[in-house]
């Protein structure tokens, strides 16, 4: 149909566990209408061609750069923007870490290192220094040099652990007399 | 990005029907990794797309050691390295875990590496020394192709515009075998093969080669296969000197060009001491060591 636009396709999408419907064009990228149409501005556009990673957001768990899918394409997935991070304004363990190791300087590509890094700790919580800088390869960062961000992601993996490691014995053993 | 009609055809018949009907004004969605970005910078027009990654035939990844393996055309790289059925396939293994970043192996297929058909693919070396095979469907009926004939030059391939890949029949590997990819770029990750090399070996219970196979990416206009060196070490004990002796050979093949990433001269360097380290690790891995290249979580 050379000529006519294209008519508008209707989504219905989960951003950050909200459903959300909105009309797009075929051509418009998943980061267009997030963006333009859902005013969710935390992923930033970089390159528009796949190569910087500050666009990423998960899709069913996965990162991928929303530059380079259609909007269209995501009919019935689960979404999570960096919006999606923080917890009734409690930042995620993450994004404290990033803000307390000046993990960032310009901060564009910030969103998209934070929501790799997440599912890089969803599916591995401790990992190596080479499996973050080997993980986060698709986010490019021309500011820090990379170092702060890597120890960022570090702490950040040893703050979740911690939360989520049974309390110690003698703790547990207080704890245990206070409840008698 | 320009305008178009998007399809999401559920049935193999539903998208040969498309893309006949649309007299090659269609492109093929899979992973869009390479085609999004070609339609968005105006390298590529096309007024209908036509997404392959709603037909569940070929969302298919199944087989066994002794079967082979079964890669639909909609099998992301993601999806491959998630899958144990996919280890004997190291070489295989080696492609996946660095075309792009996480971001795109989430999304980037192999069967949409292959039918992109750079000549720098880095899956497309290693599904040839694995022996796979392309099968296509376009309105004249069912083609198996080798992939080492798939491509036919800079961008170009069998499908020709009306094709459809529906996947890769991968053959069983040998008893006693190993494969594996390597590239050179100038930085750790994230780059485009200046040169690459993809080796296969099976060997028989003496320590002789049965089989063995060679291709070398990004020093031609397609991927190409290293037959006669490889031939060469058909029966032979693989020592050093003779591996290196067949990655010099090897290297022959090479005619590569002049540009900003290398030049003739030091892609045909890279294109031999590749061979040589794909042997290596592929003979390493052949007797059950387990060389991890990089590191996958």
């Amino acid at each position: 149909m050379p000529g006519n636009s294209p008519a508008k396709v209707a989504v219905s999408t989960t951003i950050n566990g909200q459903s959300h419907d909105f009309l797009c064009q075929p051509r418009q990228s998943l980061l267009e209408v997030l963006r333009d149409t859902l005013q969710l501005t935390g992923a930033k556009e970089g390159c528009n061609n796949g190569n910087c990673g500050a666009c990423t957001v998960l899709m069913d768990g996965e990162p991928v750069n929303s530059c380079l899918v259609l909007a269209v394409e995501v009919e019935g997935k689960q979404l999570t923007t960096v919006e999606g991070l923080a917890n009734k304004g409690v930042l995620h363990p993450l994004q404290q870490c990033f803000l307390e190791g000046a993990a960032l300087q310009c901060g564009i590509c910030t969103p998209g290192f934070l929501v790799a890094a997440k599912a890089l700790l969803d599916k591995k919580p401790n990992p190596t220094e080479e499996e973050i800088r080997f993980s986060l390869a698709g986010n490019l960062c021309r500011c820090t040099g990379y170092d702060k961000i890597v120890r960022a992601v570090q702490a950040a993996a040893e703050q979740l652990q911690a939360e989520e490691a049974p309390l110690p014995s003698s703790a547990a053993h207080q704890q245990a007399q206070q409840q008698q | 990005m320009q305008s178009f009609t998007y399809h999401a055809p559920r049935t193999i018949p539903e998208a040969v029907a498309l893309l006949t009907e649309s007299e090659g004004k269609s492109v093929l969605l899979a992973g869009g990794t390479d085609i999004l970005v070609q339609l968005r910078e105006n390298l590529r027009h096309a007024d209908h797309v036509i997404d392959i990654k709603q037909i569940q035939d070929l969302a298919r990844l199944d087989g066994n050691a002794k079967q082979g393996l079964y890669l639909g055309s909609a099998v992301t790289c993601s999806q491959l390295l998630r899958s144990p059925i996919t280890q004997p396939y190291a070489a295989l293994r080696d492609s996946a875990q660095i075309i792009g970043g996480w971001q795109i192996q989430s999304r980037a297929t192999i069967g949409g590496n292959l039918c992109n058909s750079s000549p720098a693919a880095d899956s497309i070396p290693s599904l040839m020394v694995h022996g796979a095979v392309a099968e296509v469907i376009n309105e004249d009926g069912h083609q198996n192709i080798p992939v080492s004939h798939f491509c036919t030059g800079p961008g170009k391939n069998a499908l020709a515009g009306n094709g459809l890949l529906l996947g890769l029949a991968i053959p069983e590997v040998g008893t006693i075998s190993g494969s594996a990819y390597q590239r050179f770029i100038p930085r750790y990750e994230m780059d485009i093969a200046v040169a690459s090399a993809a080796s296969y070996i099976e060997l028989l219970e003496d320590g002789t080669v049965a089989t063995a196979t060679i291709a070398l990416g990004a020093v031609g206009p397609t991927p190409l296969l290293a037959s006669d060196a490889a031939d060469m070490l058909v029966g032979e004990t693989p020592e050093e000197a003779l591996i290196e002796q067949i990655a010099q050979e090897a290297a022959r093949i090479a005619t590569p060009i002049n540009d900003m990433r290398g030049t003739i001269e030091f892609r045909k360097h890279l294109a031999s001491v590749l061979v040589k380290r794909t042997l290596q690790t592929a003979l390493r891995r052949a007797t059950g060591e387990v060389v991890v290249s990089h590191p996958h979580v």
